[in-house]
């Protein structure tokens, strides 16, 4: 694939821009607090992305992105989580040395498969491995037979409940409800400092242009033409002689594992993970972060994971009531009157616009960066 | 885990926990019912399906307020007053949301999953704006009240009891209206055929509108008949509503047998392991061989044969 196939100019320009947004304006303009709170909704744009790839561009709609998000992200609490118990830290327990939690609850050992979580490189690869695994057995099952739309949605909507149900149910192993906190260093390293945040700030904003041009690669392959052509007619690929099954368990693989790491990135930023990260409202909040940004576009699902939060967390802080309103219009407005999200309004209102402008004075003029993204 | 009862415990033990499972059952299939009609014949995923019960339940909660403050004789009476107007209130917003929503939708079913669930969202913040963010009970008349005892070690809710008897006796209507009535016939003729069921000349259009109207409806009366056993809050009904899709999925989605049999084993199962191990693991595993077994017979257990 040579680079003018991988990459168009609009589409270099849509990345340009978001890279200025996320590396320079927002890191300029912000306080460490809001910043980290901007890393937090980024660690969302992961999910977001896979799903661009699961849903806007296979058609197939995981209601259970929470289950990925949460198990990367429990991976890498459990690991932060041993390291903050050490001995001397957890002296006044009756079992020292290990979580406070379960120590709470009578545990009096390590339960083995917390063990692995000693080391940083296993832990490192379960964060990507166990959400892939996961999701492995889950697709393989449904899309081998066949199964997908509404009934695929329904079944991971009912993974993302189980697991919920069964992290809080099973307190000393989990944490319960209060999920995996007090969570203090990595490898030696304070993450709760000021200075440690910016970092992980920009840490969470390379991995995240990683994953975005793993993304483009996979749409701008042949791998992504067809998962076009499956969403929208699935018997004529699998008479083509595709395997329809493998490709749909692959990017629901893929989708799976970006989760995990925007997981593991919300429990390094924010310090803590519980199983309200994991359940049925998030995952389907996510959903719309996608929706929001529209669907097909992988640079649109990144402001749309930024912009529902953003709105989120200032809706919340003035009017409480009302955000539940906007959120369920959102739903309602994105699906009726805008199923074609930011990306939709950019290629049809931006551009059009830009070109007009550019034609008439001769002037090149970059756009502005809080804009929608190029598509 | 069986050891430290005896036979007779054990027996009493089953027959009690049988029981609750029945109750368990009877809220399963009245709120199954509903989504049958409107997931199994339309295909519609109706996410805001628990909030339209929660309406029947706030209705009835209005209802039995305003009996008692001004016809406290007739109070014995106000539940199948309430009943029935939980189904008018709910239906008739099910016509309106089907006018203005669901009919833009029909082609794209993801997208009614999305705009249902912001529906619920819309309708959860409204409850809770309107009656408060604590759960409210309705006072049950009298002679709703107290227990049955069949032996000294069963006894029997005479409300669960009325919960029973009300969910067999919709179960008995939605099916006369399914395969007896005209309405019926025109459901499931627009279920196998949609162009050829306009071309004999069914008005597709308002049978689509009245089907998802009666569908909501009968969440109303199942919201009505959930206030019995118990209390009603703005976000109760997200509660129920992955368990609800998966009873009728598990059923098979066409099939009002299926719901009602996948709804007794997943109920009964659920309840009896409820008294040997938690409530959560109860839960958990239930949920697991359902949806397990979902992932061996996608189709559900009885699968309608239809030439699609």
């Amino acid at each position: 694939m040579t680079l003018s196939n991988y990459m168009n100019r609009k589409e270099l320009l849509g990345f340009v821009i978001l890279a200025v947004v996320i590396f320079l304006v927002l890191p300029l303009a912000l306080d460490t607090f809001r910043l980290n709170l901007f890393g937090k909704y980024l660690t969302y744009a992961f999910v977001a992305i896979g799903l661009a790839l699961c849903w806007g561009a296979g058609g197939i709609l995981s209601l259970g992105q929470g289950i990925f998000f949460g198990l990367g992200g429990y991976c890498m609490a459990m690991f932060l989580k041993l390291e903050a118990s050490t001995p001397e830290n957890t002296s006044i327990q009756s079992t020292p040395g290990i979580p406070d939690f379960m120590d709470w609850n009578q545990l009096t050992e390590l339960p083995v498969w917390w063990q692995p979580f000693y080391s940083l490189g296993f832990t490192m690869l379960a964060v990507v491995m166990v959400p892939v695994v996961f999701a492995f057995i889950i697709g393989f099952a449904m899309f081998t037979r066949r199964v997908g739309g509404v009934y695929f949605a329904i079944i991971t909507q009912a993974f993302a409940a189980i697991l919920t149900i069964l992290i809080i149910g099973q307190q000393g192993y989990t944490g319960g409800v209060n999920g995996i906190t007090d969570l203090r260093t990595l490898m030696g390293w304070d993450i709760r400092t000021d200075e440690a945040k910016n970092i992980l700030y920009f840490v969470n904003g390379v991995l995240l242009f990683a994953v975005l041009f793993v993304a483009q690669f996979v749409r701008k392959s042949k791998l992504g033409r067809l998962l076009i052509a499956m969403r929208d007619q699935e018997d004529r690929v699998r008479f083509s002689g595709y395997n329809v099954a493998n490709f749909k368990i692959f990017i629901f693989c893929l989708g799976a594992a970006f989760a995990g790491i925007g997981g593991a990135m919300f429990t390094l930023q924010v310090g803590f993970m519980s199983p309200t990260l994991v359940g049925i409202v998030p995952s389907i909040e996510m959903v719309i972060f996608c929706a929001v940004g529209g669907r097909l576009s992988i640079l649109g699902a990144v402001y749309g994971a930024l912009l529902v939060n953003l709105a989120k967390t200032t809706f919340s802080e003035g009017f409480p009531e009302l955000w539940l309103l906007g959120l369920g219009g959102l739903f309602i407005a994105v699906v009726m009157a805008f199923p074609n999200g930011l990306a939709g309004l950019w290629s049809e209102k931006v551009e059009p616009w830009i070109e007009k402008t550019l034609k008439k004075t001769k002037v090149a003029e970059a756009p502005g960066p809080n804009k929608a993204p190029a598509e | 885990m069986f050891a430290d009862y005896s036979t007779a415990e054990l027996g009493a033990i089953f027959a009690m926990q049988g029981f609750a499972g029945l109750i368990l059952f009877s809220v399963f299939v009245l709120m199954a019912l509903g989504l049958a009609i409107i997931f199994g014949q339309m295909g519609v995923i109706n996410m805001a399906h628990g909030e339209f019960m929660i309406l029947g339940a706030y209705v009835t909660y209005i209802v039995s307020n305003i009996f008692s403050a001004y016809m406290p004789g007739l109070f014995g009476a106000y539940f199948f007053v309430a009943m029935f107007l939980a189904f008018i209130a709910s239906g008739a917003l099910g016509l309106l949301v089907e006018w203005a929503m669901i009919r833009h939708l029909y082609k794209r079913p993801l997208d009614t999953l999305l705009a249902t669930w912001g529906l619920s969202l819309i309708l959860q913040q409204i409850y809770r704006s309107v009656f408060g963010a604590r759960e409210v009970g309705v006072s049950i008349p009298d002679w709703m009240m107290g227990s049955l005892p069949l032996t000294d070690l069963i006894e029997i809710p005479i409300n669960g009891i009325f919960v029973m008897v009300l969910a067999v006796s919709i179960s008995l209507a939605v099916y006369i209206m399914m395969f007896r009535s005209t309405w019926g016939r025109q459901v499931r003729a627009i279920n196998q055929n949609r162009v050829m069921a306009g071309a004999v000349g069914i008005n597709t259009e308002w049978t689509d509108r009245l089907t998802f109207g009666i569908g909501c409806g009968v969440a109303g009366v199942a919201g009505s008949a959930f206030t019995m056993i118990g209390s009603t809050g703005p976000t109760a009904g997200q509660l129920y509503i992955v368990d609800t899709f998966l009873v009728v999925v598990f059923g098979g989605a066409a099939s009002l047998l299926g719901t009602i049999a996948s709804a007794f084993s997943i109920s009964q199962a659920q309840s009896i392991m409820e008294f040997f191990l938690s409530g959560s693991m109860a839960k958990v595993i239930t949920l697991l061989v359902v949806v397990g077994i979902l992932m061996i017979r996608p189709q559900g257990l009885f699968a309608l044969k239809l030439r699609k």
